[in-house]
């Protein structure tokens, strides 16, 4: 085995304190949301400094990535909005999200999708967990033109990563109290490399007796999840499957505004929305969705072990949610962002810790 | 099928000698021999004695007793069809082969699914990749007498079937580390958007999205991309525009109303497929439809093998009767392709005759003995029940 078993770690770095934590805005509705996460930070008088990091995705040269890798590295944690990938730009560009996640690490992509009370879906009471490999399966950016007009993509799957990922998804689940595991994969076709992957998640299920263990394959799952996601509880599964799935289910409980996301490394953790939308369109329109943004914040406090902070801010995001007619657009309502952003701070005064002035 | 390997066999004699006058001479013979990209005039299937043949792959788990029933409805509308069974039990190499045989000697086929999840042949041995049926069609519509979360859905998912990640080209180089290769080229890229588009264009669509994930696989998926593009050119009167497959998937789950026809590579379609299937009311209704340049295959789309229903009457004939139909309609035997179709979706409209899957309580055979009562009552010559 050459990857340690988590060590427990030390609590992180507080100076005066207080922890600094990375923030990179990134393009779309990346900086109006994240600024309205500093708002909320600064009214709730989180302990928290943000460390701003531009990266310009304009830009060819790898400098502003690496600055903000740096950042990273020095706090341990960071905030992220989606950085916009330019088409135009040649094949040897690689996305700068990918480029984030592959230097750092982070191997685990965390979604949790749950329906809430107050927003209408199709499908009531989903609850998955979706683990997703973040680093390597499909998205490997190897790719080559050996002949004029045939390409090659690579897709790369190993027996480390998968045991470490897997090894994750188990521990989550035991964490969490959950009841059972699906793998999520396509070894009918791709025998050698999905096979793989199943027989690791197979071999560290070995070691979980308490927790269920099942797999099936990614077009059975995905049609299942559009009749019945009830039946899904912790899901873990490669790169490429894991993107697809985890937007169907962010689809099923009512989009992408409302659903955080985590990437989880051994050494470093990144938050960010779920669906990694830069959301070009609505940018600077104040109809963006902030939920998935403050809940990714939150997740951030809990990181940080600021547990009574993270649910105090949960709490008055989900009642806000839950008060249907501020709802924004994308969830049918027609409140604006900082109509919902004044309402979770007044949600916050109200239930009584020292808040400055709104 | 005796007319066009004549063609094939002069234009072999006449190439060496007239070079590029190959088009010239071969419409001499009453055949156009066409470019490589252009759509040849294929001549009707072949009637002997007005009976056409089909080959038929029985399959495993539901797809023998559904195919039965196929069989058992031709014969009762005395369509002029006879059925080829083959079977392929083991998973060894000769039983494909013959298969593929009978395919390439009858031009059409319909069948079940093998059970690939034992260590079965690679997927490049398949029929898919060796008659090279490039396109996989799959249209999901909204069925008036099936109860889903969504309506109105009318998506044509048309879905490379060759290349993409299903090469089978995996090899470890190193112990513990897999490489999978993707393949895509620009010669079945091009040829899915021009299949794509022209298809679109003969049923009278009026958009084509092409889905990708070119952010990440820029030159895999940049490529096929830019094939769909330019095709699209040609075709000034379909509006294209392209989606990235995660937002797709996510968009299907909220508004799959938006989405008119769609192309892509094959795992994309397989996935959206899926969904889409799922969409319009499960596995059980929606047929499919594998077309290449010389054979055509019938299925059900998303080739279930239903090992767990399997014998125990409970399957949901539709999706196989439904490919039976569209392989009617591809032997151009439209007549009987409409009244079986009619009929299967009139008996799917009464919902007490709705199977376990769609939430009734029938069973297979009702079904059909539904479907064969109806067709009676319209009128033409059939077997007694």
């Amino acid at each position: 085995m050459y990857w340690n078993l988590k060590m427990p770690s030390p609590p992180p770095a507080r100076y005066g304190g207080r922890h600094t934590v990375t923030l990179i805005p990134g393009d779309g509705i990346g900086p109006e949301l994240l600024s309205h996460v500093r708002e909320l930070f600064r009214f709730c008088c989180v302990p928290v400094d943000f460390e701003v990091v531009n990266v310009d995705s304009t830009m060819t040269s790898e400098d502003d990535i690496n600055d903000a890798i740096t950042a990273i590295r020095r706090n341990g944690v960071a905030l992220k909005g989606n950085i916009e990938t330019n088409h135009n730009l040649p094949p040897s560009f690689i996305s700068r999200n990918n480029l984030l996640r592959t230097s750092l690490d982070l191997y685990a992509n965390v979604m949790h999708c749950q329906s809430l009370p107050g927003v209408r879906t199709r499908h009531r009471n989903i609850d998955i967990i979706i683990i997703r490999e973040n680093t390597e399966g499909e998205y490997s950016s190897l790719e080559h033109e050996s002949v004029s007009g045939v390409v090659e993509c690579l897709k790369i799957i190993t027996r480390t990563n998968s045991l470490r990922i897997a090894d994750y998804a188990f521990r989550l689940a035991r964490e969490r109290g959950r009841r059972r595991v699906t793998a999520v994969h396509k070894a009918n076709i791709m025998s050698l490399g999905d096979g793989l992957f199943l027989q690791c998640c197979k071999e560290v299920a070995a070691g979980y007796q308490d927790i269920a263990f099942d797999a099936m394959i990614v077009d059975n799952t995905t049609m299942q999840l559009v009749s019945k996601p009830q039946q899904f509880d912790v899901m873990v599964m490669p790169n490429l499957y894991g993107n697809v799935v985890s937007n169907v289910c962010a689809g099923l409980v009512g989009g992408p505004g409302l659903v955080p996301g985590a990437n989880y490394g051994t050494d470093y953790a990144v938050f960010e929305c779920g669906t990694r939308n830069t959301g070009k369109s609505i940018a600077d329109g104040n109809i963006a969705n902030p939920t998935a943004m403050l809940l990714a914040s939150c997740l951030l406090l809990d990181h940080l072990r600021l547990h009574a902070y993270a649910t105090m801010i949960r709490r008055a995001v989900i009642a806000t949610v839950t008060e249907t007619r501020l709802h924004t657009a994308d969830l049918g309502g027609q409140g604006s962002t900082s109509d919902v952003v004044q309402s979770i701070m007044k949600e916050i005064q109200s239930t009584g810790p020292l808040t400055q002035n709104i | 099928m005796a007319a066009s390997s004549a063609v094939l066999s002069m234009s072999k004699i006449i190439k060496p000698i007239w070079g590029g006058r190959l088009a010239t001479t071969a419409k001499v013979f009453g055949a156009t021999v066409s470019s490589r990209r252009e759509k040849s005039t294929v001549p009707p299937p072949a009637k002997y004695g007005g009976r056409h043949t089909v080959t038929l792959i029985p399959g495993d788990g539901i797809g023998p007793e559904l195919l039965n029933h196929v069989r058992e409805l031709f014969r009762f509308s005395c369509v002029p069809v006879d059925f080829e069974v083959v079977n392929v039990c083991s998973a060894t190499e000769d039983d494909i082969n013959n298969a593929i045989t009978a395919i390439r000697r009858n031009g059409v086929a319909l069948k079940g699914r093998r059970n690939t999840l034992t260590m079965s042949p690679p997927v490049s041995l398949s029929p898919s990749t060796t008659l090279d049926l490039y396109a996989n069609v799959m249209h999901c519509k909204s069925l008036p007498g099936v109860q889903t979360r969504h309506n109105n859905i009318d998506i044509m998912i048309i879905r490379e079937n060759t290349e993409g990640e299903y090469s089978s080209l995996e090899h470890e180089s190193v112990s513990g580390v897999v490489e999978c290769l993707k393949i895509i080229t620009r010669t079945n890229s091009l040829r899915i958007a021009e299949y794509a588009f022209k298809l679109a264009r003969e049923k009278g669509r009026k958009r084509v999205t092409a889905v990708h994930k070119a952010n990440i696989m820029k030159l895999g998926d940049g490529l096929f991309l830019q094939c769909c593009r330019e095709v699209a050119a040609g075709y000034p009167d379909i509006a294209f525009d392209a989606m990235i497959v995660d937002n797709t998937t996510m968009q299907l789950v909220s508004k799959p109303q938006q989405f008119d026809v769609m192309v892509m590579p094959n795992l994309y379609g397989n996935v959206v497929s899926n969904v889409c299937a799922g969409l319009v009311g499960g596995p059980g209704l929606v047929p499919g439809a594998n077309y290449g340049r010389d054979y055509a295959v019938f299925e059900t789309a998303t080739r279930n093998t239903g090992k767990s229903i399997a014998d125990r009457n409970i399957a949901n004939p539709t999706a196989m009767l439904l490919a039976s139909c569209m392989m009617l309609d591809h032997l151009k035997l439209h007549d009987y392709a409409t009244m079986i179709r009619n009929a299967v979706l009139t008996t799917m409209n009464e919902t007490q005759l709705h199977t376990a899957d769609i939430g009734g309580q029938g069973t297979t055979s009702e079904v059909v003995q539904a479907i064969m009562r109806n067709i009676q009552s319209k009128g033409p010559l059939t077997s007694e029940l």
